[in-house]
């Protein structure tokens, strides 16, 4: 049912000229997709979906579009040839879920190589209830500091951009400064 | 049995299709905002996939129950994964975002095509 209402946030998303439309509908199925990890049992991705994708991310799509304007052209080639290669993308990954154990699945590979140990034996291990908390910052902390590395790495890049538009004026023409 | 596979496979086709979706917008727009939202589909339906992995049927999300035998717990490795993923997302969105600003301010648009003639007529000029 939620995968429906995605799978038509989805559409609307590709439809949409308006910008400010599409990005407020981004936020929709963000928060749809929230939902849907809820059902899913996966509640730490829910808060963070819903806390990063819903929020931050809308936040910084409006703060963009704020400067770049809202208005999206038509588009100028035929769009035959994408739609050709979105189809047999689409296509080869169908085929391939062909192989994969069903939904839901307790017997699934990916349930028995790891993911017992980390169930059985977190709690005596680290004392932490939550197995995601206990795998986060312990069995992969250094995955975690990874993270951060690349969130410091992203401020400084987003910095450096947009280091000069202070000291810079746009000409009264609005084409920019032509640096 | 084809029923049974269109139940038992129905997300991955629904994150496929979503995946499909982005993907799309990703190369048939020309518009990089519109792109960088593309690119945001693409992403969260990577996450529905991997989270639709961890679930097992019957299970409860892989908060532990001290002291309760035999609970049957969602696989948490997935979880933890996707976690990483959302925030190095973000990341990677704002830095995209960023460019378009920038872009904006050296050329005066975001669409693809504009862009183009635009280096196409400087390069003439030189």
């Amino acid at each position: 049912m939620l995968l429906t209402l995605l799978a038509a946030a989805g559409l609307a998303l590709l439809r949409g000229r308006n910008l400010f439309a599409v990005v407020m509908l981004a936020g929709i199925y963000s928060l749809l997709s929230a939902g849907l990890f809820t059902v899913m049992d996966a509640v730490d991705v829910a808060f963070t979906e819903a806390a990063v994708g819903a929020g931050i991310s809308t936040v910084l799509f409006l703060g963009a579009l704020a400067l770049c304007g809202h208005h999206e052209n038509k588009p100028g080639h035929t769009p035959l040839l994408p739609l050709f290669v979105v189809l047999v993308t689409g296509g080869l990954l169908v085929w391939g879920t062909m192989d994969m154990p069903g939904f839901g699945d307790p017997a699934n590979p990916v349930h028995h190589h790891v993911a017992d140990h980390y169930i059985e034996e977190s709690y005596h291990e680290i004392e932490i209830p939550n197995v995601v908390t206990s795998v986060l910052a312990s069995y992969r902390g250094y995955d975690t500091m990874g993270e951060t590395t690349v969130v410091f790495a992203a401020a400084v890049g987003v910095m450096i951009l947009l280091a000069g538009r202070l000291g810079r004026k746009p000409r009264p023409d609005g084409k920019g400064d032509g640096t | 049995m084809s029923l049974d596979l269109l139940v038992s496979h129905y997300n991955y086709w629904v994150v496929i299709f979503l995946m499909m979706v982005g993907f799309y917008i990703l190369i048939s727009r020309g518009n990089l905002i519109k792109k960088i939202v593309g690119l945001n589909v693409f992403q969260t339906s990577v996450f529905m996939l991997y989270i639709s992995m961890g679930k097992v049927s019957g299970g409860t999300p892989p908060i532990l129950l001290p002291g309760e035998e035999g609970v049957l717990y969602s696989n948490p490795l997935p979880h933890v994964l996707i976690l990483t993923a959302i925030v190095v997302g973000i990341a990677t969105t704002s830095v995209g975002l960023a460019l378009a600003v920038r872009i904006k301010e050296a050329y005066g648009t975001i669409e693809e095509d504009e862009i183009n003639a635009i280096d196409a007529r400087t390069e003439a000029a030189e």
